[in-house]
């Protein structure tokens, strides 16, 4: 099964690779975005690193929400799904794929965009870059996990790039406030036991979303 | 009888259902405003309470019934277990809208604004979300058995998001006074206004049940008379 | 091949290739599918008319296992069919009006792709085979976007007969071809009948379908009005057609 989640995410960032569009896009916007919020603070009263934590969440979720829909919007272009649920793949490799491939499409967003908010904002990454990239990836596992999940009943309706951040939405709360919260405490340089609380959410969160997205994804497929 | 005929019927019970239930909401209202002493510290305002909790409970009830119902249907595929969820939902926002209403009424003589984030309230504030997130999909949605699906795995979702929420807002903050009935101790509200509350709640639960079926009911006939007209145009 | 209800065979040799019992299925009030019984054998071709909106592509769609009937049965060499069972999966084939590749791939990565998933042995080279026996071997390493309708077709047929499935579907595959691609396209089921492949092919164009067809079906309305052995010409046929489809 694992092979066959890892051919079809394999087959869907060559995909992407290969036309860039949504990647280039995603990036640019997630820049704009980090731009903008310069002018929603007033440096100074506040200092950066006060609103900083949120900045960067809600710059990782505007880009991400725009990048889920592409995983399954794909496979309506001839007909393509039909193609994949034709051949003897496991529905649970068909969405894990499509969310490996959210992983690393969101990923490499991130990737480009810490760096990025580190100058904008002034905010020295270096000494906790450690923890972030941890509290990063735990909450963008749980993010693609349940945003492929929602994508997948998305693309059926008509107006797709609305209906997936009103469904998301309400989901990110758990995860979102978690990264803030540890976000900021890492910042802080606070003691690992002040952490531990909003971690186990995100684990919590992340186990129940995979597993509970694991048995449900095949009731969105046609039928 | 006619599935048509048999939904009509349904829906005439039901309404008498929720006409007894709304009566009732009367006397509740007659029995907290007179008969009811003042709270002490809160003063009249506190009296929105017996709709406010009943209300939060009532759209509890609707949220468990949708999450059930999310289940059954993926195992059995029965229309009628959808439509069960659906309208349940659609009377769920309805309380949680009250809840949402009534939560600021009660707290701006109180706390000195109409929404200070409390975790409750804020927690309900998404559980609306939810329920209305749930409502726009099934309004997306026109081939009634992807509809049910869909909706069926959202419900299914949003169960399990609901303690998750709970949870993180309430790390988040604390505002909200002390559970006054349901508390380890024994409930801290004196005879008279227990009383009120717990007669509030039965009554809610009864106006639950009653807009419930009466929603359930409409939603049958419909169906019924679209499935008629279907059949007279072959 | 009978249209009334089989009697009971052996799940071994004696089973008909395709088995379809009391097919129902239904679109919120709208019954696209009523009763549709047949069978058929190994070789023989069916080729299924009717208007648009009389439930072929339903059919083909619950045949396929893409689509769930409300009632009724589908039986591959006697075992019914279950959706989630990858052998059953390997022994179906569909052409669709859509091709079902990839746009940004290029013909042979399509194929490739898919030859993995069927986990066929040595992908690759069974690919070049395919695009081979199209006649696209030359368009290997086109991109799918840029390739014409005929040549999205005849990749469509690569992909679909990839794995060699005994049952192959096809649903309006005649749709926007040339007189050259159209005449490809039969030829390729005359290959597969004598191969002693069962297919069901799904049109609205009565010419295109008959001269192929071992038996012919007739559906209107969700039901298969008239279901036989191929018996006359164009002519006859066009006859019935147009007096069973008067009253829809």
């Amino acid at each position: 099964m694992l092979r066959q989640a890892w051919l079809i995410a394999a087959k869907d960032l060559r995909l992407e690779f290969r036309s860039r569009t949504a990647f280039l896009s995603s990036l640019v916007f997630t820049a704009l975005v980090l731009a903008i919020f310069n002018f929603a603070r007033d440096p100074t009263v506040l200092s950066g690193t006060d609103l900083a934590p949120g900045i960067l969440w809600i710059t990782f979720c505007f880009a991400g929400l725009l990048g889920l829909n592409r995983a399954f919007a794909l496979e309506r272009e001839n007909r393509t799904l039909d193609g994949l649920l034709l051949a003897p793949v496991d529905r649970s490799a068909l969405y894990l794929g499509k969310a490996i491939a959210n992983l690393v499409f969101v990923g490499t967003v991130e990737a480009v965009a810490l760096p990025l908010f580190a100058i904008f904002f002034n905010v020295p990454l270096w000494p906790v870059l450690g923890p972030l990239l941890g509290i990063v990836a735990l909450a963008t596992v749980g993010f693609v996990a349940i945003g492929t999940l929602l994508s997948a009943i998305a693309v059926n309706t008509r107006f797709a790039e609305l209906m997936l951040p009103v469904l998301m939405l309400p989901f990110l709360v758990p995860p979102i406030t978690g990264a803030v919260q540890l976000t900021a405490r890492v910042f802080a340089a606070r003691p690992l036991a002040e952490l531990s609380g909003w971690l186990r959410l995100l684990v919590a969160y992340d186990v129940v979303v995979v597993v509970a997205a694991l048995l449900v994804f095949e009731y969105t497929l046609d039928e | 009888m006619t599935p048509i005929e048999q939904a009509q019927r349904a829906l005439e019970r039901s309404r008498i259902l929720t006409l007894i239930a709304l009566g009732l909401l009367g006397t509740v209202y007659v029995r907290a405003i007179w008969f009811t002493p003042v709270e002490a510290i809160q003063g009249p305002a506190q009296k929105i309470f017996y709709i406010h909790a009943p209300s939060a409970w009532s759209a509890f009830l609707a949220v468990v019934v949708v999450g059930l119902c999310s289940v059954l249907y993926l195992m059995l595929r029965d229309a009628r277990i959808d439509r069960l969820a659906a309208s349940s939902a659609e009377v769920g926002t309805v309380f949680t809208t009250a809840v949402l209403i009534t939560g600021p009424i009660w707290g701006k003589p109180i706390w000195g604004a109409w929404w200070t984030w409390d975790a409750r309230l804020t927690s309900t504030l998404f559980l609306w979300f939810i329920l209305v997130g749930y409502l726009v999909l099934r309004s997306a949605v026109r081939e009634p058995r992807q509809r049910a699906r869909f909706a069926a795995v959202l419900g299914i979702l949003g169960m399990l998001l609901v303690p998750f929420i709970h949870l993180s807002v309430k790390m988040f903050r604390t505002l909200h006074p002390q559970p006054v009935v349901m508390n380890p101790e024994g409930p801290t509200l004196p005879g008279q206004m227990l009383a009120t509350l717990l007669f509030s709640f039965a009554v809610f639960t009864v106006l639950y049940a009653g807009l419930t079926w009466q929603r359930y009911a409409q939603s049958a006939l419909e169906d019924a008379r679209g499935d008629a007209r279907a059949e007279g145009a072959r | 091949m009978t249209a009334a209800p089989q009697s009971t065979r052996n799940a071994q040799s004696g089973a008909p290739a395709l088995a379809v019992q009391g097919l129902s299925r239904a679109f919120g009030h709208v019954r696209a599918l009523r009763e549709v019984s047949f069978t058929l054998g190994r070789g023989e071709v069916l080729a299924v008319f009717g208007p648009n909106g009389a439930g072929k592509t339903t059919l083909l769609r619950i045949l396929a296992g893409l689509l769930r009937p409300d009632a009724g049965s589908v039986a591959l060499d006697g075992a019914p069919l279950v959706r989630g069972d990858a052998a059953q999966r390997r022994r179906l084939g569909l052409i669709s009006h859509a091709s079902l590749c990839y746009d940004g791939l290029t013909a042979a990565e399509n194929l490739e792709f898919y030859g993995r998933l069927y986990e066929l042995p040595d992908p690759r080279a069974r690919a070049r085979e395919a695009l081979a026996g199209v006649a696209l071997a030359d368009r290997a390493d086109t991109l799918t976007w840029s390739m014409s309708r005929g040549m999205l077709q005849r990749l469509a047929i690569a992909r679909a007969l990839l794995h060699e499935p005994d049952i192959v579907l096809l649903d309006e595959p005649f749709t926007g071809l040339d007189q050259h691609a159209a005449a490809g396209l039969r030829e390729q089921l005359a290959r597969l009948r004598s191969a002693r492949r069962s297919v069901v092919l799904v049109t609205h164009n009565l010419e295109e379908g008959l001269d192929l067809a071992t038996h012919v079906a007739i559906q209107v309305g969700g039901r298969f009005a008239h279901c036989a052995p191929r018996q006359g010409g164009v002519a006859e046929y066009r006859e019935r057609y147009a007096h069973l489809t008067a009253g829809a």
